[in-house]
């Protein structure tokens, strides 16, 4: 469980979040919408202690986790993705996944050269889990091309496939369904679920498709102008007056009207 | 005949330094390009660093001389390095907890930790002329040559004699090591690849566990073994002088810069880029020529297109045709 608690974060003088409080329950998959600008990065970016915030606390578990580094964190089973996708462009695809779990033997200089077994025994054991990895998401194909001549979509997925790479407690997913088409967000759809259903992830789902969270999500989250402004299941999100008027637009309305 | 000996006197003067030259020029490119693809920015202090690192194996040396202690027909500092690969590598990891954490901690422009890296650099360079003086330093000894302009010359009956220095053979072999010891390390091994990580993604590697410290200490270390070794086979070469190491800066940068700062493959090409056009343009061609051209017309000139003198002008000139035609480098790099 995650309790954000009157979080602030000010560039300058500029409040990009603005005292935004929430709880994200274990097990659940969370959606955050809002319109842009809304803070919602920004807010991802403080709980995943890439900015540290300008005030207020955030806890993972009952533990204060503010200001904590995103390294440690990712030991602590926080994880999140990029609404840009991030890659390690001058590796293959199934390298990149290779990368994930931290604590290997071969990251200190005295096992790369004396613990050669050690290594190479979790080496292989890494490699048949990125594969298996790669196949659940169905890109094995592009486990050898280098990640930076992928495309964007499975770029998208890949990114979702590092989260797989390790026992994650949460991840915060930072709009995986941007510049996807349908079916590949459908994909995503369905494995994120899925990881729900039997690993027990839990997803906070940054997303502006009305589909795609209402497949997944609940509850769903609505921050406007660095606050939140109101949370429930998605019809009452849906009906409530101030979202309407923040973010979903009076589109809705209009319709409503022509409706009646 | 004349042929042969055109290419025996090439060889002598142009290839064998080129080539001896290059290796130099890429060892120092490689830490050049590390620091910048990895800690993103351009460490002005290499030269210094070298020159650190190989004052250590000089004054290793000279003790290790006075105490009788040698290695027969190889130089004493071979068996000196790795006491100046961990000299430099105390001093580099110093300066980083001194100075350059903060400024990452700060997360400060790169622009700033290149000013910053000038700052150290005049440190540097007042610490080693404090310890060992500005004056030239010759620690080569051993056997000086593997083949010598006489034996060749009995062994092929050729006009012209080639000359193999010993410290050339050192540094082409070392230099063939050291490359290959570091990509297998950065390719092959976990820790190598999370350099390499950080390099491409600082921001995806942090939040995928990678300890960002780790990397950096790696780095310095390796950095710091790197400057060592080209300095010290410099150093061999030529001779040691503070002054001269700060002024390699430039070839060592444009070498960085032609093969792509951020790629290491490209500051290997970009050392011999370099090392070849540097020799090549300061070379008086006339003895080729002599056996090249019919005799009528035999240069009366040294056929030498700018005096040594001159030659960091060529690293000049070739970093900014570099930067105004493909400002990436031969290899694609970082550099923008």
């Amino acid at each position: 469980m995650i309790v954000v608690e009157d979080v602030h974060k000010h560039f300058g003088g500029f409040r990009a979040v603005n005292g935004a409080s929430l709880t994200i329950e274990t097990g659940s998959i969370t959606g955050l919408i809002g319109p842009n600008g809304a803070g919602k990065t920004t807010l991802f970016n403080t709980i995943a202690g890439v900015l540290p915030p300008t005030s207020g606390r955030i806890l993972m578990d009952g533990e204060d986790i503010t200001g904590l580094a995103p390294h440690e964190l990712f030991h602590k089973g926080l994880l999140r993705t990029f609404q840009i996708a991030h890659e390690f462009y001058s590796m293959t695809c199934r390298e990149n996944l290779m990368m994930v779990p931290g604590g290997q033997s071969g990251e200190t200089l005295w096992n790369t050269w004396f613990g050669r077994k050690r290594i190479a025994d979790e080496e292989r054991a890494l490699r048949a889990k990125a594969d298996e990895v790669l196949e659940f998401l169905t890109i094995s194909h592009i486990a050898d091309l280098k990640a930076g001549e992928i495309s964007g979509g499975q770029k998208k997925l890949l990114e979702l496939g590092r989260t797989m790479m390790v026992d994650a407690k949460i991840v915060f997913l930072d709009e995986v369904g941007a510049g996807v088409n349908r079916t590949l967000l459908y994909t995503i759809a369905d494995a994120i679920k899925q990881l729900n259903e039997e690993r027990g992830y839990t997803f906070v789902v940054i997303e502006h498709d009305m589909d795609f969270i209402e497949r997944l999500c609940n509850p769903v989250i609505c921050m406007a102008e660095g606050k939140v402004l109101a949370e429930g299941t998605l019809a009452e999100i849906k009906a409530n007056e101030q979202v309407i008027e923040a973010y979903l637009g009076t589109g809705l309305k209009n319709k409503d009207k022509v409706g009646a | 005949m004349d042929f042969l000996n055109a290419l025996v006197v090439l060889s002598n003067f142009v290839l064998i330094p080129a080539v001896a030259y290059g290796s130099q020029l890429a060892l120092g490119a490689l830490g050049v390009t590390l620091i910048y693809g990895i800690l993103r920015f351009s460490n002005f202090a290499h030269g210094d660093t070298m020159a650190f690192g190989t004052m250590i194996v000089v004054l290793v040396t000279y003790l290790f001389q006075s105490w009788g202690i040698s290695l027969g027909p190889l130089p004493t500092a071979l068996l000196a390095l790795p006491f100046g690969i961990l000299g430099c590598m105390l001093l580099v990891l110093f300066t980083d907890r001194a100075v350059y954490r903060f400024y990452r901690q700060q997360k400060a422009k790169p622009v700033v930790l290149v000013i910053v890296s000038m700052g150290v650099m005049f440190i540097m360079n007042g610490l080693v002329r404090f310890i060992i003086g500005p004056n030239d330093q010759r620690f080569a000894d051993g056997e000086r040559f593997i083949i010598s302009v006489r034996e060749f010359k009995q062994l092929t009956g050729l006009s012209e004699g080639l000359a193999i220095r010993t410290t050339q053979g050192i540094t082409v072999v070392t230099a063939l090591v050291v490359v290959t010891l570091l990509f297998w390390f950065l390719n092959r091994t976990r820790t190598g690849k999370s350099m390499r990580a950080y390099s491409d993604n600082e921001d995806l590697a942090l939040l995928s566990g990678i300890n960002p410290e780790r990397v950096v200490l790696y780095t310095w270390l390796i950095v710091a073994a790197l400057a060592t070794v080209a300095g010290t086979l410099y150093g061999l070469d030529k001779t040691f002088k503070p002054f001269t190491y700060f002024q390699l800066l430039l070839p060592i940068f444009a070498a960085a810069i032609v093969g792509g700062l951020g790629n290491p493959l490209g500051a290997i090409a970009g050392g011999f880029v370099i090392a070849f056009s540097e020799v090549t343009i300061t070379y008086a061609w006339k003895k080729v020529l002599k056996y090249l051209l019919p005799e009528n017309l035999e240069p009366s000139s040294l056929m030498q297109l700018i005096s040594t003198d001159y030659k960091f002008a060529v690293s000049f000139a070739i970093l900014v045709i570099v930067l105004l035609f493909k400002p990436t480098g031969l290899f694609k790099g970082k550099s923008v």
